[in-house]
């Protein structure tokens, strides 16, 4: 569903992406996991064309991107931002209503899908479709960005760490909902984290990226039994270091 | 002052239509302009550095600096369109600034959200970014409608009916109620834009829609309220078939009243004056046929309009010679002279005068260092000026630049110590100056002369008849009466010359 060959990206002499292949069937999701700077986001944007690649191709559907409307093409993708970047001066409802209507749907259409969707994030329609964004908490907000991105019923949807600014339970529980909307809805994903225990738990296969290149692609499993160097190696030791710790003090009786 | 009073509500649509326009044009021209400076960086610099110079240029002269470029373009060059294009200028710094500002603060996250839900760069703007930037860009059209409706007063001089009128008129006749009614008019005005202003930013920022509705509502009130007289007087002339114009000054306010009166006497057409433009403007308006006449003096004629200078011939002379190059060089035309001179004179408080025994221009040389000359806004700028100044070599201690009225008043609380003002000036007399004798005559003559466009000469022989029937039958004391009926008595220009037409004409 989603091919990138040799894909490099350079700002100024600096390779923020380099040479990267990476292949995401139709129906799959795939986490890309990487340090801060290792090139994820850069990558993601190439996708939808919100950057365009200094080198290589991405093709989408078995077309390649750059012969496509840029406009056209992001309406057949959805994308939530790092940053969600709202629309402050729309409503909850008016903002997930954005793409279908630049879709040209009429009003009634616009009007139940965004119930849909809202009922999909589990957000009560009454209570938040009126309101603006910052009025929301942040894990509603995020659940509005979500919505949004699904809002044109697209068949990719690229995530940028979604869930990174939440406390870990909502954000557990955001995962659990997205789990079960993208097995509902049959979506491609691109999910971007930094967070291991998130990328085993959404990711069908993992994607490492180092310093704008990509180190090793695949399940959790293929990773934990054969990682090719000791960056992948670290990503699993830290969360059971962490689990480790949580236990020996518990155990010790700590206070 | 009930007189003014009626006038009023017409004044105060004419300033509002006038204002409102040149706001809606500014703001048409200047959110475009600032869309594409926002977009290409590059052009914001000097598209702001041309506005900021615009803006830089007192109102007034760039009003008046219309008046050329548009009669150099050969459209109408006084009224409301060099009052309008000047204001519309005026209007663009701030609202293109702040629409540059606006944009330029839209969160670049919110920009890029924009094309990732699949918006072109046109969408975004449309749907994210100016709406976004709404509340700036509405800022900067508030600072401009204020500044607009304040500089509107100026379009008076340039020929534009407008709340200066009051202002301008009221300095003049020393009627401080009537530029107290103008001034507070225009900040009424100005208000009430700017509450409307706000309370449409308010409406739409809340979404509130019935303030929206009803600020949009109230602006468009304004607007047909403004558009009825401006519409009227935008056309390249008016109805009515002839126009007398008049320069600054209630002198030649009464003398346009006097043409006016006597044309409408004896012809029965409908005569319309405009009143309060400047020197310069006056002429140039005759010559390209905005207006039909008015009075102006041969010395006058004579340095400023065919800036002749020595040898200067003699009085009778220079009339014929101002009357010949005028119709030659111009195609203006001398109909008349009325029979007074009013010449530029250097007068003094008579105690003073006495005092350092000073009772011609030879005898000023020694004293002038020590004096502080008070003069109008023409005559520091005229070659006579530069003439006597050389001629009696005289250099004062100080020379300031008042509003007639209030160079009188100057000079009567003594804050100068002399004036240089009109011989005719009523307040001459009424404040006991003594006029200083130019003994070795550096000024040229000034005898008042009406002067005619060449349209009326051709088209209307009897309006030039009617109006050369007045030749010589206005001499110095009259024309010091009317005078003083005006500025010490507080009559309308109008009502003195009811009062002198109503008197039999010489046979
Ligand atoms: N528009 C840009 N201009 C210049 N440099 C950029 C730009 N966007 C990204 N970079 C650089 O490219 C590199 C990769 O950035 P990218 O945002 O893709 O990293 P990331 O993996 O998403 O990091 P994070 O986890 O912090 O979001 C970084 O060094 C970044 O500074
Ligand atoms: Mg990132």
């Amino acid at each position: 569903m989603i091919r990138l060959i040799d894909v490099t990206r350079r700002f100024g002499d600096r390779l923020a992406v380099d040479r990267v292949s990476l292949d995401v069937a139709e129906g799959e999701s795939l986490v890309l996991i990487g340090g801060s700077g290792s090139g994820k986001t850069t990558t993601c944007k190439m996708i939808n064309r919100l950057v365009e690649p200094s080198a290589g191709r991405v093709l989408v559907d078995g077309q390649d991107v750059a012969h496509q409307s840029g406009p056209r093409l992001r309406r057949r993708i959805g994308y939530v931002f790092q940053r969600l970047g709202l629309f402050p001066h729309m409503t909850v409802a008016e903002n997930i209503g954005v793409t279908p209507r630049l879709l040209g749907w009429d009003a009634d259409r616009v009007r139940v899908r965004v119930r849909e969707l809202l009922e999909l994030v589990e957000l009560d329609a009454d209570a938040v479709a009126e309101r603006r964004p910052d009025s929301l908490s942040g894990g509603q907000a995020q659940r509005v960005a979500v919505a949004r991105a699904l809002a044109a019923a697209p068949p990719v949807l690229l995530m940028d760490e979604p869930f990174g600014a939440l406390d870990p339970l909502t954000r557990e529980r955001l995962q659990g909902s997205f789990e079960r909307i993208r097995r509902e809805l049959r979506l491609t994903v691109v999910f971007v984290t930094h967070d291991m225990i998130e990328a085993m738990r959404l990711g069908d296969r993992i994607a490492v990226m180092s310093d704008g290149r990509l180190v090793q692609v695949g399940t959790a499993r293929q990773l934990y039994e054969a990682p090719v160097d000791a960056t992948v190696r670290e990503l699993f030791a830290a969360p059971r270091r962490q689990a480790r710790l949580i236990e020996s003090r518990l155990e010790r009786g700590a206070p | 002052m009930t007189e003014l009073l009626a006038r009023l509500p017409e004044t105060t649509a004419a300033h509002l239509g006038l204002s409102l326009a040149a706001l809606t044009l500014g703001v048409a021209v200047a959110v475009p302009l600032g869309v594409m400076a926002a977009r290409q960086p590059r052009l914001a610099g000097p598209l702001v550095g041309v506005a900021s110079v615009l803006q830089t240029i007192p109102g007034l002269a760039l009003l008046a600096f219309m008046v050329p470029v548009l009669a150099a373009l050969g459209l109408t060059s006084i009224g409301v369109l060099p009052a309008l294009l000047g204001l519309f200028l005026y209007s663009l710094l701030p609202v293109l600034r702040n629409t540059i500002t606006g944009l330029a603060g839209v969160d670049p996250a919110v920009r890029e959200a924009a094309l990732g839900v699949g918006m072109t760069p046109r969408e975004s703007l449309v749907q994210a970014e100016l709406p976004l930037a709404l509340p700036v860009i509405l800022a900067g059209i508030r600072i401009s409608a204020t500044w607009t409706v304040g500089t509107a007063t100026l379009a008076t001089p340039v020929g534009a009916p407008s709340l200066g009128s009051y202002i301008f008129g009221g300095l003049q006749t020393r009627n401080y109620a009537a530029v107290l009614v103008g001034c507070a008019a225009s900040a009424v005005l100005a208000l009430m834009i700017d509450g409307l202003l706000r309370a449409l930013a308010l409406g739409l920022e809340r979404r509130r829609r019935r303030v929206t509705t009803a600020s949009l509502a109230g602006l468009l009130g304004l607007g047909a309220i403004g558009a009825s007289p401006a519409v009227c007087t935008l056309g390249t002339r008016d109805e009515a078939p002839i126009v007398i114009g008049a320069k600054t000054f209630s002198e030649s306010q009464i003398l346009a009243q006097v043409l006016a009166g006597r044309i409408t006497e004896q012809t029965g057409d409908a005569v319309r004056t405009v009143d309060s433009l400047g020197s310069t403007v006056v002429f140039d308006a005759l010559e390209h046929g905005q207006i039909d006449a008015y009075v102006d003096y041969s010395g006058t004629l004579w340095t400023t309009v065919l800036g002749r200078g020595e040898p200067r011939p003699g009085r009778t002379e220079l009339l014929d010679e101002v009357g010949r190059a005028l119709a030659e060089e111009r195609g203006v035309h001398v109909v008349a002279a009325l029979g007074f001179e009013n010449t530029w004179v250097l007068a003094m408080p008579r105690a003073q005068a006495e005092r350092l025994s000073v009772r011609r221009l030879g005898d000023l040389a020694p004293h002038a260092p020590r004096l502080r000359m008070g003069g109008d806004y023409e005559i520091f700028q005229r070659a006579e000026w530069a003439a006597l100044v050389t001629a009696y070599d005289l250099r004062f201690a100080e020379q300031r630049t008042l509003d007639p009225s209030l160079m009188y008043e100057a000079v009567r609380s003594g804050q100068v110590d002399l004036v240089a003002g009109l011989s005719t000036d009523g307040r001459l007399a009424a404040l006991d100056l003594v006029v200083l004798e130019d003994d070795r005559a550096v000024m040229p003559p000034y005898d008042a002369v009406i002067l005619a466009s060449e349209r009326l000469r051709r088209e209307r022989p009897d309006v030039i008849a009617a109006m050369r029937r007045l030749a010589g039958t206005i001499d110095d004391a009259t024309m010091r009466e009317l005078n003083r009926r005006v500025t010490e008595a507080g009559e309308s220009p109008a009502a003195a010359a009811a009062w002198f037409l109503g008197r039999p004409l010489p046979p």
